[in-house]
Formats: C-alpha cells, structure tokens, sequence
C-alpha cells in the first residue's frame, strides 16, 4: 500500500511583503497617539447677567472630527463660538475659565483676535460668499493678510479649492461671480476661503444644514478628509451626521457638558441617560 | 407613544410571538420523543415552515427599521439583538425538527432502554429557551446570565447520556442504530441549549451594551 499522499508537500507561499502582512494580521491598527489641540478648562460663558456655559471641561484632540450635539438653546454654538471668539462682537459678553490652543490662552491678554482667527477658521450653517469672483473669494484672506503675489495666490487658490473638493467644477471659471455657484458649491467655497489662510482648526456651525442630501454628503466626506490636517470641531442637529463624520462627540444640554466621549460609545452604549434619550429621540 | 416606539414594539411582539412557536415545537419534540407520538412528531416538522417564514417577516422588519428610524443608543441594541436573536430561534426549531425526524425512526423499533438522562438533559433545554425569552423580554441581564451558567451542566448531561448510549452499543451490535438515534437526540438537545446561550449573551448586550460573548467573562 502507498502512502505517497501521506508525505510531505513543498508548501509554497504567495509572497507577501511585510506590509501586506500586516494588513491582513488579525490585531487591530496602532492607535495614533491622540495629541489635545484644544483644552478648554471649566468654561463659562454670560451674556450679561446670563449664565450660558456651565463649567465646561473637555480636551479636543488634534487631526480628529469633534461633534457638539445638543438641543436648541444647550450653548453648542454659543461654545463653538468661543473657540475663534467670535462672540467677541456682542455687547456684555465675558467668560471665565480658560480655552488653550497648543497650550495658548485663547483669552489671554495680548492675543491677536486677527491671528486667532486665522489659525481658527469657521464655516457657517447659511453659506456667505462675498459677492465677488469665485477666485477673490478665495484669496480674500491672504490679499488682506498683504499677499500679492500673484503666483503665489494662483497656487493657494487651486490648492484651497482642490482640498475643499471644488476645483473640478471651478476651475474653468474661476472669474465668475461666486453668488452663481450652487448651494452645496457656495458652501465648500467658504470651505476653501477658510483653508487659504492655513488654519490649524475649522469649526463648523452646521454646515450642511440648508444643503440637499448630495451637497450633504459632498461635505462630509470633505470633514472626514480634511481632518488629515485639521483639528475639526462641528455643531450639528443632524444625529446621524454627528455618527458618521465625528470621531469624539460632545453632548451638551442646558448649557452644561452632560457626556463627552468617542461617538461609537456616545451612539451605541451612552453613559447618561440624559443623551441616552436625547440621541433616541425620547426627550421631554 | 412614538412611532418609532410603536414600530420597536411591533418588532418585539413579533420576536415573541416567534418565541412560543418555538417553544411549542420543543415542547412537542419532547412528547413525540418520550410518548412515542409519530402524530405529533409529524405536526412539529409541518409547523416549521410556519416559523421560517416568521424569520423573513422579522428580518424584513428589522432591516426596514434600521433604514426608516436609523435607530442608537439602546434602540439601536434592540434592533441587533432582534437580527441575532431570529436566527438563533429558527435555529432551535430546526432543532427540534430534526429531534421529532429522529423521533419518527426510533419509533417504529422498540424502546432501547427507558430514557433518563435524555429526558432531563431536553427539560433542562426547554427551560433555558424559555428564561432566554423572559430575559429577553423583561431586559434582564441578571437572569441571562444565570441561563448561560447552566449551559455546561447541559454539556455535561449529553456526555453522560452519550456515554450510556455507548454501553448499549458496545453491548450488541444491533443496538447501535437505536443508540446512535438517541447519541444524536442529545446532541440536538445540547445545541438548543448553546442557542439558548447566545441569545442570553445577546440580552447582557441589550441591557448593559457589554459583549460577553467569546469573552472569559464568569457568567
């Protein structure tokens, strides 16, 4: 009797190199070590005598997506606000407590409100390009920052577009007044607008709230992209939004931080049952 | 009551409703087995088609749920333990198909031996699949994980009753195809059992959002 199939076979591999080895290896990817660009300590905020932000602690990480979920009226916006001070403007505003930026005071005397905002920038719920050419818009910031190079601007406008995933529909007019853009194109010029001047954050007030599901869509998988190289903090009344682009999200009601933490816990698993209920819709 | 609550209630009375055909169908399996009832053996395996068709039902409910609500939190729970749940539930019916088919050709023998074992090893079954849909229902994760603590006692009935079983075969020849029938009664037994678990295990998931499945977790 043979037992030729008992013997042993020269067992040959497909070559794999060591990367793909590790693609295909069981153990989950290495975390990137998450790095606070953001640290804000025991904020409050008042308008006047009002009260609007209680004691708000939390740490934003770098290169990640933040969502601040909330009722109407939680002091999300008024919070993200307070990050680029923005609410600077209005009568009767103060704030205790600090907000750092790599470790800067946001609030500290001696800051260049101007300069904050150019490392911070922000895109807004209605889309508000100014009423000039598509490509004006765009190097406004760094033409009042006194550039006047002409090549120079070229490149930041085609790369600021190119980012904001714009320049394929633009490029061939980008002499053309901005107001002739699309809803959903208005809103990722402003994207590109706040990325020309370099910023190290984008905060987002709903940024796709007036836009159609395609433009939606369109802006999100521009914030999951952008995050690469910015520090994304996004207001949003869209719960599955916030599920979808948001690495951390940040619940807030009643001007209070009532749960802070990574969105797949927030969404699946809260700890509160006050953003329990308000993520599952059974509020009030 | 909200829309979304009453579609969530739906899906849960469904799942119930599920749950006693299937509970009858291992009720049934055991009296065909233990009172020698072909006729009711015959019935089991006719009503399975019933209970399949209440899987689709539920699986399309689910899915329907998911994409109209986008469920979260513990909605969104809910809705994965119904996904895993059905298919568990189908399972053990298929289960106690296969104990009445068994059932059908042991019949038509004599008895092998009066049964002991087997006939605890199927109560103890037909127990935990009731307590996994209390569990289930009343969301409680305590209860589960009594249920799934009482699975290794099922392990250990089978293999007693199997190593009985193998007494008879070595004993005569002509008791192996009775035996073996039998071996396989229990096995069937024991794997509703492990369905009862995963259910269990489904349930501490709803109530307390924590996996405990392939986890060294004490019950």
């Amino acid at each position: 009797m043979h037992f030729a199939f008992l013997a042993p076979v020269p067992l040959t591999l497909p070559t794999m190199s060591v990367r793909e080895l590790e693609k295909v290896s069981s153990s989950p990817p290495a975390k990137r070590t998450e790095r606070a660009k953001i640290d804000v300590r025991d904020f409050d905020f008042y308008y006047g005598a009002s009260k609007v932000l209680h004691g708000i602690t939390l740490s934003i990480p770098q290169n990640r997506v933040t969502a601040l979920i909330g009722p109407s009226g939680c002091g999300k916006s008024t919070f993200l606000r307070s990050i680029n001070r923005m609410n600077d403007i209005i009568p009767g505003v103060h704030v205790s407590g600090s907000i750092t930026i790599d470790g800067e005071d946001v609030y500290g005397k001696g800051v260049d409100v101007v300069s904050l905002r150019r490392r911070v920038g922000m895109v807004f719920q209605k889309s508000n390009p100014f009423p000039k050419s598509i490509y004006d818009n765009v190097a406004y910031g760094l033409r009042i920052g006194g550039s006047r190079d002409r090549r120079k601007l070229d490149e930041v406008v085609e790369q600021s577009l190119t980012r904001a995933a714009l320049w394929g529909e633009v490029k061939d007019r980008l002499r053309q007044s901005a107001l002739a853009l699309s809803g959903g194109q208005q809103q990722r010029l402003c994207i590109a607008r706040a990325l020309a001047v370099d910023p190290e954050v984008l905060l987002m007030d709903e940024p796709a709230s007036a836009l159609d599901p395609i433009a939606t869509q369109k802006i999100e998988e521009l914030v999951y992209e952008l995050k690469e190289n910015y520090t994304i903090v996004i207001v949003t009344h869209n719960m599955q939004q916030a599920a979808r682009v948001s690495d951390r999200t940040a619940f807030f009601m009643l001007g209070k931080l009532v749960e802070y933490g990574e969105t797949n816990t927030i969404f699946m698993n809260p700890g509160e049952k006050l953003t329990e209920d308000y993520i599952t819709g059974r509020f009030g | 009551m909200r829309h979304f609550d009453r579609d969530i209630e739906h899906l849960k009375e469904l799942l119930l409703r599920m749950g006693a055909m299937v509970e009858d169908a291992i009720s049934d399996s055991i009296r065909a087995l233990l009172e020698r009832d072909s006729t009711v053996a015959e019935r089991v395996i006719a009503t399975d088609d019933a209970i399949d068709q209440m899987e689709l039902e539920i699986d399309q409910h689910t899915v329907e749920l998911i994409a109209k609500m986008q469920p979260a939190a513990v909605d969104l729970r809910f809705v994965a333990t119904a996904m895993k749940i059905t298919p568990e539930l189908e399972r053990i019916a298929d289960l106690a198909v296969d104990v009445c088919e068994r059932a059908v050709e042991l019949n038509r023998e004599p008895l092998l031996k009066p049964l002991i074992d087997i006939p605890r090893l199927a109560r103890m079954t037909q127990d935990m699949v009731r307590q996994s849909l209390d569990a289930f229902v009343r969301r409680d994760a305590s209860l589960a994980r009594q249920v799934i603590a009482r699975d290794d006692e099922v392990d250990m009935l089978t293999e007693q009753s199997f190593r009985e079983l193998l007494t008879y075969m070595l004993e005569d020849s002509r008791n192996i195809s009775r035996a073996i029938r039998l071996t396989f009664v229990g096995k069937y037994f024991e794997r509703m059992a492990d369905a009862a678990t995963n259910i269990c295990e489904m349930v501490v998931y709803l109530v307390e959002g924590k996996v405990i499945k392939h986890s060294n977790e004490a019950p």
